[in-house]
């Protein structure tokens, strides 16, 4: 690094606007980033963070606004030039091909030679030493855990000399043991000189790793302030635009019976290992049971075997004493046990993208009419109210839900869970990818359900948000049970730990 | 014996076209676009082969026309699927029955428009594409035969999957073109060219499909044109790449394993019982679909079709 | 670093995506894409020095020209509408059934079992059985595939294109064998159908028009209003969801490829016992992969499927003619159908995307 660029920013953004349709994600943005520090994009989901930095690594191209690297004008089109400015971006959803290994991830694109695999793998080998990473250059991706695969994508930015690293929510997939890790990284990137923009919607790293803070909001740029002279009540003030008290709600309910009793279920996977073992647990009415875990411990087929869409090796699933398992989907809905399951794809279990809100409403419910033909109206009025009842934002209710937003798709599907009265709800993400306004509004609805005397296992990556809302926390670990603990009385540490596979027995009070 | 020896020999010959089919196919699945269109682009590439072949009696030329006849085929699907996000499967079926009614009017307008009452290939051209004797090699008893008396196509096809068999596993732009089929996305975070290679692959993989339209049209027809030459190869070929496992070296066994069914039907023993010919005809095709179906059953992660296969990419997509 | 650094310009074409266009909108664009097709054949048709207008002409009065060429325009349309109208059951539920040529065959064949063996049953039971056997050697013809789909996930499209090449071979299986007319001499062909196991001609034409027409009416009701239809929807846009409203995947992808290939086996049936009168290996000729085209074209609506197939009828007729007057062949209608149909899968793109070229700026107003 020389002296020049001391002088200059590292990334100058000047009025920089983007539109997908009708909708504008980023309004006229200025924003700066020097070289040896560490910027936070701060923002809720669906504020315009991704897509601004998507256009500095090639992803999008700007529809107005000037992009400088280095005091330097230019034009980004496409992730290639950005590598050729020294820009690299780690991707929330990770940009790994799956059968390659390592190494050949990390080469992938670059412009040099053919490098026999052992000069290539002492050349990573030197870069993750300087950085204190750690790697397998051999493994492939598939056989990768989430923080494995983050080290893979940090190596390739390195591995192409980016100067300017940019992470999309980082932090989202690891645990706190694991975060402190990469922070640890990140400072020492920055002590060699690179600037580094992280994204996040969370407060607390924010105030531990950044420099400064830019906040976006509703696609806009409302400030940039340094880290020091903020707290993170202004911040969340300038996030969310006016006063908030982050408290979730946590209602007591007194009278509590077992609904739910889960007896040492096993699952297997295609490849004969196995997906759940041996897990054990009783869901109580007028409970939220929060389940944690690193993404891919077992939550989908938790949820999916007590739905009945998966086959289960040994084990039980007694409701009200009887046991569910063996039984169809459909006769485990008329037990009155709902589903609302939120994959990654918000669409691509509980609801029809093409079809509006109407034809969703039936889904459960349209084999209940007799005879041959399908009957609109009952789904229809039911429709009408729950827009009115959740203000639900949508032209009219016959509108494909793929063209409504992230939160209010998650209405239409947790609406029509709740209107179906049931007695055990099994919700997986509600609030992925949901702003802060509505993620509450889905608390609510649940609390609702709990004072109600709904069971809710309620399955969730945000550990202070599992914290604060759930009564008890269930942490899974490949598909073990790694203890059930008291939301009230534990620590985001030691879920941490059990996340990674320590046990912590007899903490379940449950009895 | 020697009965055997003729059946290799023939199962050899009537491998060739799909091998050239199944070629192409694999180089447009790396690129994640299944081109069903493998019939259309062969036909195509059978008109286009036979008519210059017809025309200037070169050889070389001939397959540079088939060559060029599949690449237009591919070009077509391309600029659908790759630049206006078509879909691939209703793209590729057009472009299979679109291609064979193209070949099939331009053969019969051509004919029309003769004076003959058949269009006959030339006979210096019919003389180069005949089987060609390796001096020294092809004399050696049974294995000259069986490895050193083929015409040009054959080792043409054996030499261009070898060929593919390097490009796709030991080079950087196999590497590349791989990662396209299976993670557009990320190879174009990687800073690969994913819409230029996928246009250059699949226009590449078009091309080697016409080139076994050529032989159907030339070779199989004994040098005289007939419509409908490909007569549903295509269809196999697209079949032959999953029993391949998207492997061009296997593809070579594969090939000539279904050509051997082919012709099973001329050297079958006669024996006491009889088989009706239309057995025989729909063999290759039976066997086709229970390869289908064994190889669903036991799926693998690796050895299969590449992940992104069938789904367009656009860079902007939230 | 910084020598390294190059300035780039802006790329010359890039896409984005727009905000849905509206029905008309696309309406229009179809239209657009309509004529341009047309405009692209022209040039073809100019390249083989021939006056592009002359010959759209001759298939427009080809096609209509006398009552004779308007009941064989018809006569071509029956067999296009029905199997389009079966392809589009498959296709809602995203189940390439690339099979409708198979699944006519078959059907043709088992009624023809009928027609030939049993032509001296009443005539209307002989009809009604011919039909019966027409639907379930379509059906079945379809069920293999989707079990196979169901039970392993076999991809469909290959297994019911070669399904389309057995069934071909198993036509001239019996031409060349048991069903070998003794009477006919030099090439084997199967005997004509006596009369009394002919389609009976209403307004001259054969009435299978009549059941393609209430055919068109059935499957609009079933895909729109009933819970069948429903949960064909539900599935061709995602499994998994269909699983968890509980509905019985395997069971609807079986049952609708039985109706799917059963109505493609009643055109089997409708085609030999009223146009050929007889079992022809020509009898599916090729109209099973146009009615994909069609179906396609029309947007799986059923409505529309009558219009496109009778567009492409007047195209395969007028087609005819024009090989009776200029000696061009017939393969020209599906060059033609071809390029229409290319068209119209470019044109699609315009609906939720559009090009921005450079210096062209980017905001929409």
């Amino acid at each position: 690094m020389s002296k020049s660029n001391e002088t200059k920013y590292a990334i100058e953004l000047k009025g920089i606007t983007k539109t997908f349709g009708s909708v504008v994600a980023n309004n006229n943005i200025n924003l700066t980033i020097k070289y040896g520090e560490i910027l936070a994009l701060l923002g809720e989901n669906g504020s315009g963070k991704t897509t601004l930095m998507n256009m500095l690594s090639g992803i999008y191209y700007p529809d107005n606004g000037t992009i400088s690297v280095a005091g330097e004008e230019v034009a980004i089109s496409s992730p290639t030039e950005a590598i050729d400015f020294g820009i690299g971006m780690i991707h929330q959803h990770f940009k790994l091909v799956e059968v390659l290994n390592a190494m050949d991830n990390i080469v992938l694109g670059t412009k040099e030679k053919y490098l026999k695999p052992k000069e290539l793998k002492d050349k990573i080998q030197n870069i993750s030493s300087k950085f204190g990473l750690e790697v397998e250059p051999e493994k492939k991706i598939y056989n990768m855990s989430v923080s494995e695969k983050q080290t893979v994508e940090i190596l390739k930015v390195l591995y192409r000399g980016a100067q300017i690293l940019i992470l999309d929510e980082p932090t989202a997939v690891l645990t706190p043991q694991e975060i402190e890790k990469l922070f640890a990284i990140l400072r020492k990137m920055k002590e060699q000189g690179s600037a580094i923009i992280i994204i996040t919607h969370k407060l607390n790293e924010v105030m531990a790793i950044s420099d400064r803070v830019s906040i976006l909001r509703k696609g806009e740029l409302i400030d940039t302030v340094a880290t020091k002279e903020t707290n993170e009540k202004q911040l969340t003030e300038l996030m969310v635009g006016r006063p908030v008290s982050l408290k979730i709600e946590r209602p007591e309910i007194e009278k509590k019976h077992t609904v739910l009793n889960v007896v040492d279920l096993s699952v297997m996977n295609d490849d004969g290992t196995y997906a759940l073992r041996n897990v054990n647990f009783k869901l109580k009415s007028g409970e939220i049971l929060g389940v944690a875990g690193i993404a891919g411990s077992g939550q989908k087929e938790l949820c999916e075997s007590i739905a009945g869409l998966m086959k289960v090796k040994e084990g039980a699933v007694l409701c009200n004493k009887e046991n569910i398992i063996g039984k169809t989907p459909d006769e485990i809905i008329n037990l009155g046990i709902s589903m609302s399951f939120v994959p990654e794809d918000r669409l691509g279990m509980g609801l029809v993208g093409s079809m509006g809100m109407v034809e969703n409403m039936m889904l459960k419910s349209y084999k209940n009419n007799k005879g041959f033909f399908i009957d609109k109206k009952p789904s229809r009025k039911l429709s009408e109210e729950l827009k009115k009842k959740l203000e639900i934002v949508t032209p009219n209710v016959e509108t494909p839900v793929r063209m409504m937003s992230g939160g209010n798709v998650q209405k239409v599907l947790l609406g029509r869970e709740i209107e179906s009265n049931p007695n055990v709800l099994i919700t997986a993400y509600p609030v992925r990818g949901l702003d802060i306004n509505s993620s509450y509004v889905i608390y609510d609805l649940l609390n609702e359900q709990k004072k109600k005397g709904v069971a809710i296992l309620f399955i969730g990556e945000d550990l202070d948000v599992l914290l604060e809302l759930s009564d008890r926390i269930m942490v899974l670990c490949h598909g073990e049970v790694k203890g059930i603990v008291d939301a009230k009385s534990t620590s985001k540490e030691e879920i941490g730990l059990m996340m990674t596979g320590k046990s912590m027995e007899g903490v379940d009070q449950d009895e | 014996m020697n009965m055997f020896l003729n059946f290799l020999i023939a199962a050899v010959f009537a491998g060739t076209p799909l091998l050239f089919g199944t070629l192409g196919e694999i180089m447009s699945e790396k690129a994640g676009h299944l081109n069903l269109g493998v019939e259309g682009m062969m036909a195509m590439g059978a008109c286009a082969g036979f008519m210059a072949g017809l025309l200037t009696d070169s050889f070389i030329v001939a397959l540079i026309a088939a060559f060029a006849a599949g690449m237009l085929g591919a070009l077509i699907y391309a600029v659908l699927t790759v630049t206006f996000m078509a879909d691939q499967n209703v793209t590729g079926l057009t472009l299979a029955i679109f291609g064979t009614g193209l070949s099939n009017f331009i053969g019969e307008y051509m004919l029309v428009n003769s004076t003959s009452s058949s269009l006959k290939l030339p006979e210096k051209i019919t003389a180069t594409i005949s089987n060609i004797n390796i001096p020294g090699l092809s004399s050696i008893p049974v294995v000259g035969q069986l490895f050193f008396q083929y015409n040009p196509f054959v080792y043409l096809g054996i030499l261009v999957a070898i060929l593919c068999g390097i490009y796709l596993n030991h080079t950087k732009m196999g590497l590349n073109l791989r990662a396209i089929g299976e993670n557009p996305a990320a190879a174009d975070a990687a800073g690969i060219k994913v819409t230029k290679i996928k246009y250059i692959n699949i226009l590449l993989g078009g091309g080697i499909c016409g080139i076994g339209g050529a032989y159907s049209s030339m070779i199989i027809c004994g040098g005289v044109w007939m419509s409908n030459s490909v007569n549903g190869l295509g269809w196999i070929a697209v079949a032959l790449v999953i029993f391949a496992s998207w492997s061009p070296t296997k593809a070579i066994f594969g090939s000539f394993i279904f050509g051997a069914f082919n012709i099973l039907k001329y050297y079958f023993p006669k024996t006491w019982i009889t088989i009706p010919s239309a057995f025989y005809d729909m063999l290759p095709f039976i066997i086709t679909a229970l390869v289908l179906v064994i190889t669903s059953i036991r799926k693998s992660k690796e050895n299969s079709q590449p992940a992104s296969c069938g789904v367009n990419y656009f860079r902007e997509e939230r | 670093m910084s020598e390294k650094m190059k300035r780039t310009k802006e790329p010359l074409i890039r896409t984005v995506k727009i905000a849905e266009r509206s029905k008309r909108e696309t309406m229009k664009l179809r239209v657009i894409a309509f004529a341009m097709a047309l405009l692209a054949g022209g040039l073809f048709i100019l390249l083989i020095g021939f006056s592009p207008i002359e010959l759209y002409g001759t298939i427009i009065s080809g096609a209509f020209r006398s009552k004779m060429a308007i009941q064989a325009t018809v006569k071509f349309m029956i067999p296009l509408l029905i199997s389009s109208l079966g392809v589009t059951l498959a296709f809602k539920m995203r189940f390439w059934n690339i099979g409708a040529e198979g699944q006519i065959i078959m059907g043709a064949i088992c009624s023809s079992y009928f027609a030939l063996f049993h032509s001296d049953w009443p005539h209307a039971l002989l009809l009604a059985a011919m039909f019966a056997a027409g639907f379930v050697g379509g059906g079945l013809w379809g069920l293999l595939p989707a079990y196979f789909k169901s039970k392993f996930e076999t991809n469909e499209t290959l297994f019911t294109l070669m399904l389309n090449y057995i069934a071909l071979h198993i036509i001239s299986f019996l031409r060349d064998g048991p069903w070998k007319d003794p009477g006919s001499s030099g090439f084997p062909k199967i005997a004509r159908f006596e009369a009394n196991a002919q389609i009976d001609k209403v307004l001259g034409v054969q009435f299978g028009w009549i059941i393609a027409i209430l055919l068109v009416i059935v499957v609009y009701v079933y895909l729109k209003y009933t819970k069948h239809g429903y949960e064909i929807s539900v599935v061709g846009e995602s499994q998994s969801t269909a699983k968890y409203a509980g509905m019985n995947v395997k069971k609807i992808i079986l049952r609708t490829m039985i109706l799917s290939g059963g109505i493609a086996g009643i055109t089997g049936m409708i085609q030999s016992a009223g146009s050929d009168m007889t079992l022809a290996s020509s009898v599916a000729g090729g109209v099973g992969f146009t009615a994909i085209i069609v179906a396609w074209l029309a947007n799986l609506n059923p409505v529309s499927i009558l219009w496109v197939s009778f567009l492409f009828s007047v195209l395969e007729k007028g087609s005819s003619v024009m090989q009776s007057t200029y000696g061009i062949s017939t393969y020209s209608a599906a060059v033609l159908q071809g390029i229409i149909l290319f068209f119209i899968l470019g044109c699609e793109f315009f609906i939720r995307y559009r090009f921005i070229v450079r210096g062209k700026g980017g905001v929409r107003q």
